[in-house]
């Protein structure tokens, strides 16, 4: 059995809950995976930080929750700080370069920063920039497949910007830091 | 339209969706409640979805007049449905005594969160166990059902309603917050393939028609107002005319069969789920969500060697006292880890009686069980401690 | 007129369509108010022409809340104050019923006085026939939210404190459809103001202001159930362009009567139709909008199970 726990955080407006969606449902659905999404509820979801996980897995999910990550995306400084101790030795921390400036050691994880908030900005809407994050994700984190995660954002978001996503994806999938 | 928004498939699903979905597979269509979180998701959707198939969704002024409502509508011959959490159960538990005295089929979901009084709204706890099994005031035999994920949910809604709708009365879907809020995978299959059970009408003419008469399996034959039976139901002790009778033989005849109809049909009523019981030394026994988190100490304690069996309900209530009494006699001792400070536990003390050790985990809520805990009492049966 | 009490219990009574022979005699005591109340209830149905077999009625609990037991309808006997709510359920499940609500002013206005707010305010389209008799009759004479200032009762010893409820006053600023007051003196009016309420739609309200002699007349020197009417007599006026508002009881002021609003404005049910309609649209799309149901095509056998099948300790054994 082979198990995935991420954990993603930023801050409320970011899309940060339909992210964790949408990775559940690719793992679930599209997948055929298992999954369990779960999200921080009460005054801590409420317009400053925000968080949410998923836990994908081979077979059924025992344990929904997310004590230790395997995979971090970071969208704010905030969500940076509460949450990397929790990211395990040797776990991928995805952030958005713009928006996570303070660093800590980096050096039992692997990093990979991307300015998702700017590209999805390039693209025409800031609000897209979780997907575009989503694509980075699934290219370096691998935490889904990539055909079942663009069916899994087409599926989760209004039929008239399924086409902006879906740019915002590729975006994010064809990132390369080094560029 | 109306059939096509009946949903059949894969979803990813919340929970407190799932149960509504549920409720609307089973043939729910009436729905009065009031706002409370975790619950309030349940409402939305069946605002959402009921209109659609031709339903009442009402949000009442209080809980109160919610769980008055559901039993006005199952007496119309609707199946009925409310969803709270604690506090709203404690303003519903006067009217779940009518339900359980008129002998209304409904289903009452409580999303369970830290308690007492306001508590942990956003969080999660399982301390409502006993209330769902003696809130009202009085003896009345009661049925709760503990779903440990969003397919569950969805699958014991179900069940809820067939229970509610056989023996005629207000069953209890016991979730909790981690439950309602997670949003796993759910398959919701084409209503062919779902075993939906429906009350029994009389088939007397409204003349020879007695609504509280009852053959062998104790439960009376239902009419639904309209109908032309003009049968009388009250909260009253009464006879099986539905009039009011202050006796003692009325009341004896009325409140032991209010019990036994549910006591006779435990082994159908009861559902649960065993691994390892056979040559168990030590057995956990938990439910809902706790029965998820409490795994890897199971996991480790097997790799300890320690000869464990785990039996999970589904069924809380009524709680399977012949089967664990069984147990009792093989096993060195029990472990429950539950998130509150001892309920179930209780029932599985006084079954196991002095037969085996009865070790409770508490958790107070808001939080999940540690596993080292679980573990620790899992080897402290286990070595006689 | 005072000896209604006497007629219900008569053998073969013109009322006996309507009314639970079987259950008589009731546990009113002589003189009280609602042997009348309960005939012009039957005679107003009559009046009315409505089906019995689709005329239910639900009471709560008090002397008045045992008036359901006695009539010959689909009839229940709910929890103290929960009356509105539960009629409501049960004519929103099945609209083809007439629903009426016949219970006590504490029953109505203190306990369950929240939904009748409500329920005037959705308009639903019930019926509630409130017996004020200003007192809790069924427990013994204690304090109702109806009680007169300086009236006296088991909690008010020195007299109420408390100023009441304007019943109709209440009803009619809340929203509802159909407000009128009678007392059980005005026999014919009654009945026709219960047969006008069977028939329309919407949250109709009738105050019927009753004599308990035992209890309240005893404790405020009220005479027999006949003195209390006769003073019923003296004190009522009846004046249909009265505005409801303003027309409080107390102690030994007018008693206005009358049928003070009667209007028409939609159900609950009818703006629920309504609302509906005109979302259609957006609905719609429902199923579309409803994700993955356009991806994954259901085949006809294909068998469903459960995503989490039950071996959920599968690894472990
Ligand atoms: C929850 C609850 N509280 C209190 C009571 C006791 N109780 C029964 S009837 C009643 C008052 C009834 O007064 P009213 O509605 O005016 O009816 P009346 O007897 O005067 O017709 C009370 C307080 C009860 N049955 N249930
Ligand atoms: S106590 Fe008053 S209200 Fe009750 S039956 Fe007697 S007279 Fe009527
Ligand atoms: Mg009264």
């Amino acid at each position: 059995m082979s198990e995935l726990r991420v954990k993603i955080s930023g801050f409320g407006g970011q899309g940060i809950i339909l992210s964790s969606f949408i990775i559940g449902k690719a793992a679930s659905i599209y997948d055929q995976q298992h999954s369990s999404m779960t999200q921080a509820y009460g005054p801590e979801a409420r317009g400053g930080a925000c968080s949410s996980q998923v836990v994908i897995s081979s077979d059924n999910v025992e344990y929904p929750l997310v004590d230790t990550a395997d995979v971090l995306i970071a969208m704010s400084q905030e969500g940076y700080d509460t949450f990397l101790p929790i990211l395990k030795k040797g776990g991928i921390l995805l952030y958005d370069t713009d928006l996570v400036e303070k660093l800590q050691s980096h050096k039992n994880f692997i990093a990979k920063g991307i300015p998702a908030t700017r590209l999805a900005e390039e693209l025409g809407k800031k609000i897209v920039a979780n997907i575009v994050m989503l694509g980075f994700a699934t290219k370096q984190a691998k935490i889904v497949s990539p055909e079942a995660m663009q069916e899994a954002i087409a599926d989760s978001v209004p039929s008239k910007f399924i086409d902006l996503n879906m740019k915002a994806f590729q975006a994010g999938y064809d990132y390369n830091e080094e560029q | 339209m109306f059939k096509k928004s009946r949903l059949i498939g894969e979803y990813f699903m919340q929970g407190d969706i799932a149960c509504a979905e549920g409720a609307l597979a089973a043939g729910c269509r009436f729905f009065g409640g009031y706002p409370i979180t975790p619950a309030s998701e349940i409402a939305e959707r069946m605002a959402m979805r009921l209109p659609l198939l031709r339903g009442v969704f009402i949000q009442y002024e209080d809980e109160i007049a919610s769980i008055a409502g559901i039993l006005g509508a199952s007496w119309a011959g609707a199946k009925s449905m409310t969803a709270t959490s604690g506090p709203g159960i404690s303003l519903m538990t006067e009217n779940i005594g009518l339900g359980m005295m008129m002998e209304a089929p409904c289903v009452v979901v409580n999303v369970q969160r830290g308690s007492p009084s306001t508590g942990l709204p956003t969080s999660w706890g399982q301390s409502d166990m006993m209330q769902a099994r003696w809130g009202s005031h009085g003896d009345y035999g009661s049925i709760s059902l503990v779903p440990n994920s969003p397919q569950e949910f969805f699958d014991l809604t179900i069940t809820a309603f067939n229970f509610s709708e056989k023996y005629r009365l207000p069953v209890f879907i016991m979730a909790d917050a981690l439950v309602g809020h997670m949003t796993e995978k759910v398959v919701i299959p084409p209503v062919e393939e779902l075993e939906i059970i429906d009350r029994k009408y009389t088939n007397k003419k409204p003349e020879d028609y007695l609504p509280y008469d009852y053959g062998k399996n104790l439960i009376p034959d239902f009419a639904k107002a309209g109908d032309g039976y003009r049968y009388h139901t009250t909260g009253l002790t009464h006879d099986k005319r539905g009039y009011p009778n202050m006796t003692f033989e009325c009341q004896n005849e009325l409140v032991p069969r209010l019990v036994n109809k549910i006591k006779n049909h435990v082994d159908d009523i009861s559902l649960t789920e065993e691994y390892d019981i056979e040559g168990a030394d030590v057995i956990v026994i938990s439910y809902g969500i706790t029965s998820r988190t409490i795994l890897p100490a199971i996991t480790m304690a097997k790799k300890k060697g320690i000869k464990i069996g785990y039996l999970r309900l589904k069924t809380v209530w009524p709680f399977p006292e012949e089967k664990i009494r069984k147990l009792s006699k093989k096993v060195a001792g029990f472990v429950v880890p539950e998130m509150n400070l001892g309920q179930i536990s209780l029932e599985v003390e006084r079954c196991a009686h002095n037969d085996s050790i009865v070790k409770l985990v508490p958790h107070p809520g808001g939080g999940i069980h540690k596993f080292e805990d679980v573990l620790h009492a899992i080897e402290e049966v286990a070595y006689g401690k | 007129m005072a000896n209604n009490t006497a007629q219900l219990q008569e053998k073969s009574h013109p009322m006996e369509d309507l009314l639970r022979m079987d259950r008589m005699p009731h546990i009113w005591c002589s003189g009280c108010g609602l042997g009348s109340a309960v005939t012009a209830f039957v005679e107003g149905l009559k009046k009315a022409g409505v089906s019995y077999d689709k005329t239910a009625i639900v009471s709560g609990i008090g002397c008045t809340g045992r008036v359901a037991g006695y009539l010959r309808l689909d009839s229940y006997h709910t929890t103290h104050g929960r009356a509105i709510p539960f009629a409501t359920g049960l004519k929103l499940a099945n609209r083809d019923l007439t629903v009426v609500v016949f219970s006590g002013d504490g029953d109505l206005f203190a306990i369950g006085g929240n939904h009748l707010i409500h329920a005037a305010r959705r308009n639903v389209d019930i019926n509630v026939i409130c017996v004020n008799n200003f007192i809790y009759g069924m427990t013994g004479g204690q304090n109702a939210p109806t009680t007169p200032l300086g009236a006296y009762s088991s909690t008010a010893p020195f007299g109420n404190y408390e100023m009441p409820f304007n019943l109709v006053g209440l009803a009619a600023a809340s929203g509802a459809s159909y407000v009128a007051r009678w007392t059980t003196m005005h026999a014919r009016r009654l009945t026709d103001s219960i047969a006008t309420a069977a028939n329309k739609k919407g949250f109709c309200f009738i105050e019927i202001v009753s004599p308990c002699p035992t209890v309240f007349a005893r404790k405020n020197k009220g005479g027999t159930g006949l003195d209390m009417l006769k003073e019923f007599q003296t004190r009522a006026i009846i004046d249909h362009d009265a505005d409801p508002t303003t027309i409080p009881l107390n102690m030994d002021n007018e008693i206005v009567c009358g049928e003070f609003v009667n209007d028409d404005r939609p159900t609950f049910w009818e703006n629920v139709q309504a609302g509906i309609k005109a979302r259609l649209e957006k609905f719609a799309n429902w199923e579309e909008m409803q994700s993955n149901s356009r991806k994954i095509s259901h085949k006809k056998d294909r068998k469903y199970t459960s995503s989490r099948d039950s071996s959920i300790m599968r690894r472990n054994t």
